[in-house]
């Protein structure tokens, strides 16, 4: 996996986001949890966890759409908690589900948002034909928008989030529920952004998405921020660990409990397909497919793997990824049927 | 100066997407009308005795013409996630909400005068003081739109603006003096009509076009203006507190 984004470091930059001890509770729940962390100028910071862990509560307040209970929220050296509306200008916000105005065409919305910065219509409308231009949606510009497909309807939310070319992009979810042509595209397009100078905040349970595009990257779990480093230094303390992924066949949930009985020193995992073996020690794959095989589980690959981000997060964590991509996606389609 | 782009660019969007749709304008305009003639049938009355209707007629409009629509777009835009997209944007929450309901009150202040042009054409209307009549048509439409606004800040979902705009409308008609005198109403209810904006509204069009109001012109129109400001600020409050949470 080659990531878009060249390893940057945040060391030495402008921090445009400062949050400390950030908490918000809803009745008797605590969404957000004394969190902290910086943005710095010029990173996309990865906001990662599974649902419910607090992303887009940490969103809202960030965006002033949501009032923390306690803790301090600077955009650019504007408190946002004293007053919210400070640095709105400064933001362009792009949510988990497109809420542009379904009777209005692309072209349109994009007007309309921009008009929202108190842009001048010449400029609105020279601004909207090149970034319908640039995401591919020149063809739709004047159909509306409550006929447009999810990855149209996604590359059009973005667009109208960075209408006022903002220096702080948020990006809540950006390719949740969409086909995986679109979601390329998308990451392309933050990729895009990013090295024009864009800071990015990107909330997502893609691991992989994080991986390919995220310089600086917090795992956020019940509320609390379970790690926040930089991609590189998350990754260093999985260099040293070995990994073989199997691949079956047929599916089956028996293959880790055998391995784990045979070999009691090896870690093992369910992956999609297959199960992934890991150990701190050289791993000897013969043996394995054997067991397998004897236990008539049929072995259609077996190939080492680099350790991913995904590893990381579980070491972390404790989460396993598939189930939060699953939880995430069933919730998605619950929220369209 | 940005902010009024914002400001004219809410409104003009409004009024296109929302103000100048055939069913606003069905629901709006033709309900009252239809409303007020069957009553004018039914009494019997002559076309001489229009004026004496008139109140009725144009306060109807109002009311309906401002609140079927704001009540229901807001919960609407709110429950489809794109009113968050005005809140994130760099404008006061005041302006916004003026923003928003402007167009409410142009659509109910043009709804007053279809009414009145009818009735032109049908009778004359020497009695009519324009002026107040005017000042009093603009601020009804104004505390109508607000009450509206303060509906659709209170709840969550499109079918609970719609019933409670109607819990508010109908008693509002029946207990305003536009078709009971105040007086005639029983004790228990008689103080209620004073807590309605209508009724002083209704009064006070009484007032400028047959010269019967009950309470002062000056006092009908401070209660007004106070029903104004109080709707506005607690829809304001409301948004603070439930939208921005």
């Amino acid at each position: 996996m080659t990531k878009q984004v060249s390893n940057k470091t945040s060391d030495n930059k402008k921090s445009l986001i400062d949050v400390v001890r950030l908490t918000k509770t809803f009745e008797d729940i605590t969404a957000v949890n004394d969190i902290s962390f910086s943005l710095n100028q010029g990173d996309i910071f990865g906001f990662l966890g599974p649902n419910g862990a607090g992303k887009t509560t940490t969103i809202n307040m960030l965006t002033g759409l949501s009032r923390p209970n306690s803790g301090t929220i600077k955009v650019a050296g504007l408190d946002c908690d004293k007053n919210p509306k400070a640095a709105q200008h400064l933001i362009g916000i792009v949510p988990d589900e497109s809420n542009l105005y379904p009777e209005l065409s692309g072209f349109d919305n994009l007007c309309f948002c921009a008009s929202l910065y108190g842009i001048h219509k010449k400029e609105r409308r020279k601004r909207a034909e090149e970034l319908l231009q640039t995401f591919g949606l020149k063809e739709a510009a004047n159909r509306k928008f409550g006929g447009y497909s999810k990855g149209m309807k996604r590359k059009l939310t973005i667009a109208a989030g960075i209408i006022h070319r903002p220096p702080i992009l948020f990006l809540d979810e950006p390719t949740t529920g969409i086909d995986v042509a679109s979601a390329r595209q998308i990451r392309q397009l933050i990729s895009d952004l990013n090295s024009d100078g864009t800071t990015i905040f990107l909330t997502t349970h893609y691991i992989e998405e994080a991986e390919r595009l995220c310089n600086r990257i917090a795992f956020i779990v019940k509320g609390r921020i379970a790690r926040i480093d930089t991609f590189e230094n998350l990754m260093r303390q999985t260099q040293e660990q070995y990994v073989v992924q199997f691949s079956f066949q047929e599916a089956t949930d028996k293959a880790c409990e055998n391995i784990l009985t045979a070999f009691p020193d090896l870690h093992c995992q369910n992956s999609p397909g297959g199960v992934r073996v890991k150990s701190y020690h050289p791993i000897r794959v013969g043996p394995l497919v054997r067991l397998l095989e004897d236990n008539g589980i049929e072995v259609s690959e077996a190939r080492k793997i680099h350790p991913t981000l995904e590893d990381v997060f579980v070491k972390i964590t404790g989460i396993e990824v598939g189930i939060m991509k699953k939880e995430k996606e069933k919730m998605k389609m619950g929220d369209n049927a | 100066m940005k902010s009024w782009i914002a400001f004219w660019n809410i409104l003009a969007k409004d009024v296109r997407s929302y103000y100048l749709k055939p069913p606003n304008i069905s629901w709006g305009l033709l309900f009252p009308l239809v409303w007020i003639t069957m009553f004018f049938i039914r009494s019997g009355l002559g076309m001489d005795k229009l004026p004496d209707l008139l109140p009725g007629l144009v306060a109807l409009s109002i009311l309906f013409g401002t609140t079927s629509v704001l009540s229901v777009t807001v919960t609407f835009e709110k429950k489809g996630r794109s009113f968050e997209r005005l809140l994130l944007a760099p404008i006061p929450l005041g302006l916004l909400m003026l923003a928003k309901t402007s167009g409410a009150i142009l659509f109910g202040t043009i709804n007053a005068f279809v009414p009145i042009l009818v009735a032109m054409l049908l009778t004359d209307l020497p009695t009519v003081n324009w002026h107040i009549l005017i000042s009093a048509i603009v601020l009804l439409a104004i505390s109508s739109t607000f009450l509206g606004l303060f509906i659709a800040v209170s709840v969550k979902e499109v079918f609970e603006a719609q019933t409670f705009s109607n819990f508010f409308r109908f008693p509002m008609i029946f207990l305003c003096g536009l078709f009971f005198p105040v007086a005639s109403l029983p004790i228990f209810l008689r103080p209620l009509p004073y807590v309605l904006p209508l009724t002083y509204g209704a009064d006070i069009l009484r007032g400028s076009m047959t010269g019967t109001n009950i309470i002062p012109l000056g006092l009908n129109f401070l209660v007004l203006a106070g029903f104004c400001a109080v709707l506005f600020y607690i829809s304001l409050r409301n948004i603070n507190r439930k939208w921005i949470t």
